[in-house]
């Protein structure tokens, strides 16, 4: 628990940031995660590059037909925003459960999804909305979608000199909910899954059973053809193979993905 | 929770805030972390990454090579007269003591098991050179379960004992095997008390200081027993024990794991006694995960002899005690703790018990809050279900039908122990009638027609505490007396210290110990200071654990109030021109009977007996007495817990939606903390129920490293809990106190077990192991369902 040495810098803009980034420096945001793994020297980064001085990551603004969440915005701050909560509840339902009131108090949705924990909830909770991240590299600003961001555990798409600024939440995902299991109320989640039931039909996606966030395809092409929801359950586990560990076999993951996905499902229709 | 008036100052029986709270709220709170020596030096351990290998090398080149590392030292290197020390010898049991050096010498036997110490100017850099140790390991094959341990052929620990047998403990009654043939029926039960880690929120920590041109070491140490670190000391590093002071600061928690003498405690006295300046070591959360003590890790099976009313007419244990790679202090009596209290509240008057301790490559075992007793408590009381389910009958009336009787104590069991005072029945009627036991089945229909199955538990149970009768430590191969300090000053002004032998890591007991003072000498609450945890100016004291504070330490004070109460009594007949028998005691002056203008303070008599210008004949100057006080008997808390779950058949979820507990710990000092005891008890019961488990992989490795693996409750996984209480004051001492800091967790277990199982026997169910993880849960769903 005793971290190696590093320098430590505090930007004040995002040029600054990539700046910093560029030269080596590994983007600090809320600290949730990178931290702990600091401090078992898990990661040893020579440098760190806090983002927690930046104004301009930070809010929520609708803009068209999506809402622009800014890429240091706490969970807590995420949980309680009447636009996200109106347009894109299953993300606002999945920050309000993320760890402690502490962790939440702290910890960053930009930040959650460069971390990609393969049980973070609001990477699956944003790929069930559609959702998609913006990259500023020396370059410029780039577009990902959720789905081509994660790439395998912890690994992201993101170039080593690319920060998150913002997220970006399609409107229309007012009929979504997130739902997670977990051990105690602090835990990660073993599984979670996110529900919305949009204009183009279900996307429900889950977190906890591969080594990214991943959509249901099973369930999504049972409910949106037209079959029960008892069904779609059944079919939600289709095509995952999560890995057996003390949280549970792979079999019983399977079946939590389906349980998860029919509650969310029924409270997302209200 | 019973509300209660919470006031700032009081006597005994009064809901008192505790007046130690406010520095610790406030972070004035001074444990070791907090000191800094001039000149110190700070220390890492490099440890082993295997569950056993050969050592074939140490190259530590490299790490003295970094700047700000002063030294890098090895068992070659670190001086020391012997290894860690255990104090536990069990007669008849064939104990064996491997030896434990502070630092490995050719072969590691556990993951984490030190090997080395870095010493650098910060701890940041001492992690960078341990890093920087390069070991050279010869993998060997490891056992890490205690049975297996025991099996033909197991890989050996200790290479020295060719069976991995660490101690065997075997008690039978005559007739034992009579009883158990005439028995109308047989009911057996595997039990699995798994292994848990007791994580107090302070991890441990100690500074050693070394005078080279005295030879005086003191040791700043995060303990429960400081002066038997301080006699271990001076056997280990081969000093005068008059030459060793050990301080303990606050403590942040302990629940046993401090109940201790380390290697590193040791090992720093050592490492400052060869670098000369003071040498400083912090235990960081990962490493007390593999270096600090695991608690119970046992293997029970039972069989039980019962007539058809379900009373036990004989009671076979054979069990499996997992004792890791070596013996800590009291690592082979933890176990023996189980076997006295096999029979629990039971009368069972034939039994047979064998423990079989072994050595595997794991963490070392010991005392963990309950240390023993709860092993036995959730034996028992998981097979007083089993015996109920089997039979057909109430679990509540199968323990009634073998409850010792109130008119049977004080009740001579037949493992050797003689209860002092119990009422079982009561507590079990009280329990029964708060949690509406009567009305379960109507809440459990309710659950079902939810979709979900409920279950309701319970656990009566006894403890034994107040370590302890001194001849009977001697007795059972304790190397260490039971008995306790205590001192009471009375300053010129009238106001009070306390200087006392119990160790207090969280337990109150300025608080308590001031309101016995206020009530037994009429000094009030707040005028007295109660200090403790310094070997310099203390009297021998035995430190906290056992439930023993109270039972042992408070009485000890009661005593030492007595002695400076009579004392002042003949200081006042003197002032006063009349006999003491012409004194009565008001609470807080002698006065003449009968007149109470002709009275002195006991504050008025501190003064007098400092001036001590006006002395009766005989008597010396200042109101002071020492007790040590040796009780005649242990003290046996007990009670009754009931415990009601929901399981959700789809999740496997354990949720418990109420929970009772009536328990009696005899007389009570403080409302306020006994709540508090009760509550921490039954969450950390909760947590071996539900959550916790130290798992070691096939190869050794321990598997919950990390507070992410090893699942700790937290506040907000605390379910509504009512408590209780019944008053059988203990005859055993003169303030009729039991102890109450581990009966919490030694009921809980057991009761939110049943309740899980009596929710689940629809399907058939009869057992569930510990902790009732969902996955777990599940599955025993779908197979009994498939």
């Amino acid at each position: 628990m005793i971290p190696s040495t590093l320098e430590y810098t505090k930007a004040t803009s995002i040029d600054e940031a990539i700046a910093a980034v560029q030269a080596g420096a590994r983007p600090l945001a809320g600290g949730q995660s990178l931290v702990p793994m600091m401090r078992l020297r898990l990661a040893a980064p020579g440098a760190v590059v806090d983002l927690g001085g930046v104004a301009e990551l930070v809010g929520v603004c609708e803009d068209g037909d999506e809402i622009a969440v800014g890429a240091m915005t706490t969970h807590r701050a995420v949980a309680a925003d009447p636009l996200i909560g109106e347009h894109c509840r299953l993300v606002a339902q999945a920050a309000s459960g993320v760890g402690s009131l502490v962790i939440r108090s702290r910890g960053t949705i930009g930040g959650s999804l460069a971390h990609a924990d393969p049980h973070g909830d609001l990477p699956a909770a944003i790929l069930a909305a559609g959702g998609s991240v913006v990259a500023r590299g020396p370059g410029g600003e780039r577009r990902i979608e959720i789905g081509d961001l994660v790439t395998s555990y912890l690994t992201t798409s993101l170039a080593d000199d690319e920060i998150i600024t913002q997220v970006r939440l399609p409107k229309g995902n007012a009929q979504s909910a997130y739902a997670k299991f977990h051990r105690r109320a602090i835990d990660w989640s073993i599984v979670g899954v996110g529900v919305a039931i949009g204009a183009d039909g279900v996307r429900a996606a889950a977190t906890g059973v591969a080594d990214r966030p991943t959509r249901l395809a099973g369930f999504e092409a049972a409910v949106n053809g037209g079959g029960s929801i008892a069904e779609a359950a059944a079919a939600a586990g289709e095509g995952l193979d999560p890995t057996s560990d003390l949280d549970g076999s792979a079999e019983y993951k399977r079946h939590l993905v389906g349980v998860l996905a029919q509650r969310a499902y029924l409270e997302a229709q209200g | 929770m019973a509300t209660v008036e919470r006031k700032t100052g009081g006597g005994i029986g009064e809901a008192v805030l505790r007046k130690e709270d406010r520095k610790f709220v406030t972070g004035e709170g001074r444990y070791v972390d907090d000191l800094r020596l001039p000149g110190m030096l700070h220390a890492v351990f490099v440890r082993s990454p295997f569950g056993h290998a050969r050592i074939t090398g140490i190259d530590t080149a490299a790490a003295e090579a970094l700047p700000g590392v002063h030294r890098v030292l090895t068992h070659a290197t670190l001086p020391a007269e012997t290894g860690v020390l255990c104090a536990s010898n069990p007669p008849g049991s064939d104990v064996r003591q491997p030896e434990q050096p502070l630092l490995a010498r050719d072969e590691v036997r556990y993951v984490g098991e030190p090997v080395a110490i870095v010493i650098a100017d910060d701890r940041y850099l001492a992690r960078d050179g341990a890093d920087l140790v390069h070991v050279d390991y010869d993998p060997l094959p490891v056992v890490c379960d205690a049975e297996a341990a025991l099996a033909d052929g197991a890989p050996l620990v200790h290479s020295e004992y060719p069976d991995n047998a660490a101690a065997t403990l075997f008690h039978e009654t005559d007739g034992f095997a009579e009883a158990l043939a005439g028995a109308a029926r047989t009911v057996e039960l595997r039990v699995v008390n798994q292994r848990v880690t007791p994580m107090p929120m302070e991890t441990r920590g100690c500074i050693g200081d070394w005078q080279q041109s005295t030879g005086e070491v003191t040791l700043h140490t995060s303990t429960q027993v400081a002066h038997f670190v301080r006699t271990f000391i001076s056997f280990v590093c081969g000093t005068s024990e008059a030459k060793v002071r050990v301080v303990t600061p606050d403590v942040g928690g302990g629940f046993g794991a401090k109940l201790n003498t380390y290697r590193e405690e040791f090992a720093v006295c050592s490492a400052s006694r060869v670098l000369g300046v003071p040498v400083k070591w912090i235990e960081d959360r990962s490493e007390n995960a593999v270096a600090t003590i695991h608690g119970r890790d046992q293997i029970q099976y039972y069989t039980a002899g019962v007539d058809e009313s379900g009373r036990i007419v004989a009671l076979k244990l054979e069990a499996f005690q997992n004792n890791g790679a070596y013996h800590q202090l009291l690592t082979p009596t933890i176990s023996h703790l189980t076997v006295f209290m096999v029979p629990g509240c039971y009368d069972i008057q034939n039994i047979s018990i064998r423990m079989r301790q072994a050595f595997t490559n794991t963490t070392p075992t010991d005392a963990y809050r309950g240390a023993g007793r709860p092993e036995a408590t959730h034996g028992i009381e998981r097979l007083m279900d089993a015996i109920a389910d089997d039979l057909g009958l109430d679990a509540a009336e199968v323990r009634r039908v073998n409850f010792i009787k109130p008119e049977q104590f004080p009740y001579s069991s037949s493992t050797g122990l003689v209860y002092d005072s119990g009422d079982y029945d009561t507590t079990l009627d009280e329990a029964l009638r708060l949690a509406d036991y009567a009305g379960f089945a109507a809440r459990r229909a309710a659950s079902e027609a939810n979709g979900r199955y409920r279950g309701i538990g319970l656990s009566t149970y006894v403890e034994v505490c107040g370590l302890a009768p001194s001849a009977v430590t001697a007795a059972i191969g304790v190397g260490a007396p039971g008995w306790e300090h205590s001192t009471v000053r009375l300053h010129p002004t009238g106001k009070a210290t306390v200087i006392t032998g119990t160790s207090p890591h969280g337990q109150g007991h300025a608080t308590s110990w001031s309101q016995i003072v206020q009530t037994e000498l009429g000094v009030p609450f707040e005028d007295v200071e109660v200090i403790h945890g310094d070997t310099a100016f203390q009297p021998y004291g035995l430190g906290t654990y056992g439930s023993r504070s109270l039972a042992v330490g408070g009485v000890a004070l009661y005593r030492s109030l007595g002695k400076v109460r009579e004392k002042a009594r003949e200081i006042a007949a003197n002032l006063l021109e009349c006999s003491v028998d012409d004194l009565e005691w008001t609470g807080s002056s002698w006065q003449v009977k009968g007149s109470p203008d002709r009275a002195k303070t006991i504050q008025e008599l501190a003064g007098a007996a400092w001036a001590a210008s006006s002395m009766p004949e005989g008597v010396e100057p200042v109101l002071e007495a020492t007790t040590f006080h040796d009780p005649p008997n242990f003290t046996f808390p007990f009670g009754t817990h009931v415990c009601e779950v929901e399981i959700d058949p789809d999740t496997g979820r354990v949720e418990i939606v109420n929970y009772t507990a009536v328990d009696d710990c005899g007389n009570v000092i403080n409302p306020m903390i006994v709540d508090g005891q009760v509550h921490g008890g039954i969450i950390q019961g909760l947590g071996q129920a539900l959550y916790e488990e130290t798992v070691y992989g096939e190869d050794g490795q321990m598997l919950t490293p990390t507070l992410v693996e090893y699942l700790v409750p937290s506040a907000a996984d605390v379910p509504p809990m009512t408590l209780a209480r019944t008053t059988t004051p203990s005859p055993s001492n003169p303030m009729g106190v039991k102890g109450i800091g581990e009966a919490g967790t030694i009921a809980a277990s057991a009761a939110i077990v049943n309740a899980a199982v009596d929710a689940l026997s629809g399907l058939g169910v009869r057992h569930l192991e510990m902790p009732m993880q969902p996955a777990r849960i599940w599955n025993v769903i779908q197979e009994a369902t498939s």
